[in-house]
C-alpha cells in the first residue's frame, strides 16, 4: 500500500531506485554465475566501470544539492571526493602490511623509498576500518565546515565563491603532489591488496563493492530527497531565488548554506571512498580543478535542481566519456564543451527537464493529427 | 524610582516610542540619501511616510532592518535594543518585519509554502530540518490565506500570481511573522481599486496591536488610513502632522510641485 502511494507520488524516484537495484544485482550475478567463455559473462572490468559510474552519480547528486537547490556554484566538489578517497586509500595502504616491495610491515613503500623512519602521526589509526570510515566523513565534512563558515559568513557569493572553491581544490592538488606531505606525492596511493581481509581484486569483492555503492547511492538519494522535501529544503530553495528576502524573515542564510554545503561534502567524500577500491588508485589528479568543472557539466546536462539530474547526468556523461576516449580521445573535451553549451542554451532544465515536458507535448500532437 | 528591568533582548517600550531614529545619516558615494534624520514611532501607531522619489523612504527602511548601516546616528527598538548592533535575521527575530517596494516572494514555492517559511517559529537550522506544522500553525496559515484573499490559490506557485496578488502574499508573509513593527513599502502599487480598499482596511485593523509604517505615493490611499503623516525630503523630515496639515503646508506643496 505505502509503496503504491509512493509510486504514484514520485514515479521517477521509484524507477531510478529500481534501475539501480537491478543493475547492482544482475551485473554481479552475470559475473559470478556464468563461466568466463559465456557470452552472458559480465567482465570484472565492466563491474568496476559501473561501480565507478555510480560513485560519480553520488558525486553529481552532491553537487546538485549545493548548486541546483541552493544556487551555490561550488567548483571544488572534487576536493571533498578526493579527500574521502585518500582516507579510504590510507586504510587500503595499511592493509598491505609487509607485502609491499620493500616488505616493511609498518611503512607504505613510498615512505620507505623516501627514507622515512616512522609513520607520520596523521597515518595513525588508518589500519582500523572504523577509523577510516570516520575520517571519510569527518575530513571532507570539517573542511567544508571551516571553508563554508568563512565564505558564507562574509557573504561571498556568485563568481567569487566559484573562484575560491577552485582555488581550494587547486591548493590541495599542489599540496598532495608534494612528497613531504606523506600521501605518496605524484603517484598517490595504489597497489592495494585487501579490504576487510578480502582480496580487493577478487570477483566477489568487486561484486560486493558494486552492490554497496548502489545501496549507498540509493540511501543518499533518499536522504537528499527528504532533506529537499523538508522545510529546510524549502528555505534552501528560497535562498537560491531570493537570498535577501530569506534574511528579512529571520533565517540565518549563512548557516543554511553551510548545512547543505557540509552535507554535500560528506556525500562527495563517501563517493570518493567507494571509488578508490574499485579503480585501485587515488592520486592528486583527483583534485584537479577541471574535475570539479566536469561535475557541473554532468549536473547541467542531467538537469539541475531535480536530484535525478545529477545522478543521470553523471552516468550518461561518463558512459559517453568511456566510449569516446576509447575511440577518439582528442575530441572528448570538445565534445564535453559542446554538450554543455547545447544544454545551457537549448535545455536549461537538462535532460530531466526535457523528459518532464514530453508527456505534455504528445497529446497536443495527437489532437493535431486527429484534426488533420 | 523602582523600574522593572526588561529582560535583555526583549522590546521595552514602557516609557517612550517603540522605534526611534536619531540624527541618522547615510551617504552613497558622497550623496546623502538620509541627512540627519530623526523619527519616533509609538507602540501601536500607524504612520504614513510620504515624499517625492528619491526622498530616502526606502533607505530609511533599509537602515531599520539592518540592510544598510548608517554613517552616523542611532537606531533603537524600544529602550534597550540597539538595532545597529544586529544583522537582518536578528532584527527580524526581535520583531521588525518588512514588505519590499518591489514585491519579493519566493516564486518557485507555492503560496502556502511562502507563508509557511515566514511563520513565526524557531528558525534554527536543525529545527527547520525536522519542522512539522502543528494544527495550530496550519490554522494560522489558513487564517492569513483568508485575510489576504488567496485561499483558493494556496497550492499555486507564487511566481504565477498577478502583481497585486504578490503584494498581498508579501503582506501575508509579514502577518505570519507576527512582528511588533511592520514596515510596508508601497503596498498598493499595481492593485485594483477594490484591492486598495481592502489593503486600507487590513492596515487599519492592525492599529493598536502593531506599529505600522506605510510608505505610499497614492495620496488617496494615504488619506484613507493616515492619522499622522511624516513628509521626507532630501533625506530629512520636512514636516509631520495630520494629512490636512501636511497637505496645506506650503513647503510640502513646494516640494511636490516645485522645480
Ligand atoms: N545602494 C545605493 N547606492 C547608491 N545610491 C542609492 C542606493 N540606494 C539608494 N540610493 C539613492 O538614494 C536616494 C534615496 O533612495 P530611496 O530608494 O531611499 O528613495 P525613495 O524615497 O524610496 O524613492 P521612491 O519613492 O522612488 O521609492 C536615491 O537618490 C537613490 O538613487
Ligand atoms: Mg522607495
Amino acid at each position: 500500500m505505502m509503496l503504491m502511494d509512493w509510486y504514484r507520488n514520485d514515479k521517477a524516484a521509484v524507477w531510478l531506485m529500481a534501475a539501480i537495484v537491478i543493475t547492482v544485482t544482475l551485473l554481479p550475478l552475470g559475473n559470478l554465475v556464468f563461466p568466463a567463455d559465456s557470452p552472458l559473462r559480465v567482465t570484472a572490468y565492466s563491474i568496476s566501470l559501473i561501480g565507478k559510474y555510480l560513485c560519480y552519480a553520488l558525486l553529481g547528486l552532491s553537487l546538485d544539492l549545493v548548486w541546483g537547490y541552493c544556487g551555490i556554484l561550488a567548483l571544488g566538489q572534487s576536493a571533498f571526493f578526493a579527500l574521502g578517497g585518500y582516507a579510504m586509500g590510507m586504510y587500503l595502504m595499511r592493509q598491505i602490511g609487509s607485502r609491499g616491495v620493500y616488505g616493511n610491515p609498518e611503512l607504505p613503500d613510498f615512505m620507505v623509498f623516501l627514507n622515512w623512519q616512522e609513520l607520520p602521526w596523521y597515518w595513525f589509526g588508518f589500519n582500523q576500518f572504523w577509523f577510516a570510515l570516520l575520517m571519510i566523513v569527518l575530513v571532507p565534512g570539517l573542511l567544508a565546515f571551516v571553508f563554508g563558515w568563512l565564505a558564507f559568513r562574509s557573504r561571498v557569493t556568485g563568481v567569487y565563491l566559484s573562484i575560491i572553491t577552485q582555488a581550494l581544490t587547486y591548493a590541495l592538488l599542489l599540496a598532495f603532489f608534494r612528497n613531504e606531505m606523506g600521501f605518496g606525492g605524484n603517484n598517490g596511493l595504489t597497489d592495494f591488496k585487501d579490504i576487510l581481509g578480502f582480496n580487493v581484486h577478487s570477483d566477489g569483492v568487486r561484486a560486493s563493492l558494486l552492490m554497496v555503492t548502489g545501496l549507498i547511492l540509493i540511501a543518499a538519494f533518499l536522504a537528499s530527497r527528504s532533506v529537499i522535501n523538508s522545510k529546510l529544503g524549502r528555505v534552501v530553495t528560497a535562498i537560491r531565488d531570493q537570498e535577501m528576502r530569506v534574511r528579512f524573515i529571520g533565517y540565518r542564510v549563512e548557516l543554511f548554506k553551510l548545512w547543505i554545503f557540509v552535507f554535500a561534502a560528506v556525500l562527495a567524500g563517501i563517493a570518493g571512498a567507494l571509488y578508490v577500491p574499485q579503480v585501485g588508485i587515488i592520486n592528486p589528479s583527483e583534485f584537479s580543478p577541471l574535475n570539479s568543472l566536469e561535475i557541473v557539466i554532468w549536473v547541467a546536462i542531467g538537469g539541475r535542481g531535480t536530484l535525478y539530474g545529477g545522478i543521470i547526468g553523471a552516468i550518461l556523461v561518463n558512459y559517453a566519456k568511456t566510449l569516446l576516449t576509447g575511440w577518439l580521445p582528442e575530441i572528448w573535451l570538445f565534445f564535453l564543451g559542446a554538450a554543455f553549451i547545447v544544454v545551457t542554451v537549448f535545455l536549461p532544465d537538462g535532460l530531466i527537464g526535457l523528459l518532464q515536458r514530453l508527456p505534455k507535448r504528445i497529446p497536443i500532437r495527437k489532437v493535431k493529427a486527429g484534426a488533420a | 524610582m523602582i523600574a522593572i528591568a526588561p529582560k535583555p533582548g526583549e522590546v521595552d517600550a514602557s516609557h517612550g516610542p517603540i522605534l526611534y531614529l536619531e540624527s541618522v545619516s547615510v551617504s552613497f558615494d558622497g550623496f546623502k540619501a538620509l541627512n540627519n534624520l530623526s523619527l519616533y514611532i509609538d507602540e501601536g501607531e500607524l504612520r504614513c511616510l510620504i515624499g517625492p522619489n528619491g526622498a530616502g523612504k526606502t533607505t530609511l527602511m533599509d537602515v531599520i532592518t539592518g540592510k544598510t548601516k548608517p554613517d552616523t546616528g542611532s537606531v533603537f527598538f524600544g529602550q534597550t535594543i540597539d538595532l545597529l548592533k544586529l544583522d537582518e535575521p536578528a532584527i527580524a527575530k526581535a520583531g521588525i518585519g518588512r514588505k519590499f517596494q518591489k514585491p519579493t516572494v519566493f516564486e518557485n514555492l507555492t503560496v502556502f509554502e511562502n507563508l509557511e517559511l515566514a511563520l513565526a517559529t524557531d528558525k534554527n537550522v536543525w529545527r527547520t530540518l525536522f519542522a512539522k506544522l502543528s494544527g495550530e500553525q496550519r490554522d494560522s496559515i489558513d487564517k492569513v490565506l483568508m485575510v489576504i484573499g488567496l485561499s483558493d490559490h494556496r497550492h499555486q506557485i507564487a511566481g504565477a500570481l498577478s502583481h497585486g496578488q504578490k503584494q498581498w502574499l508579501e503582506i501575508g508573509m509579514l502577518l505570519m511573522q507576527e512582528p511588533k513593527v511592520m514596515l510596508v513599502d508601497e503596498p498598493v502599487a499595481g492593485m485594483t481599486h477594490q484591492e486598495i480598499e481592502r489593503t486600507a482596511q487590513l492596515l487599519l485593523s492592525l492599529q493598536g496591536e502593531r506599529s505600522v509604517i506605510v510608505v505610499e505615493h497614492d495620496m488617496e490611499f494615504v488619506r484613507s488610513i493616515a492619522k499622522r503623516v511624516t513628509v521626507l525630503h532630501e533625506g530629512s523630515v520636512l514636516t509631520e502632522g495630520t494629512m490636512d496639515e501636511v497637505q496645506n503646508d506650503p513647503r510640502v506643496i513646494q516640494v511636490y510641485l516645485g522645480d
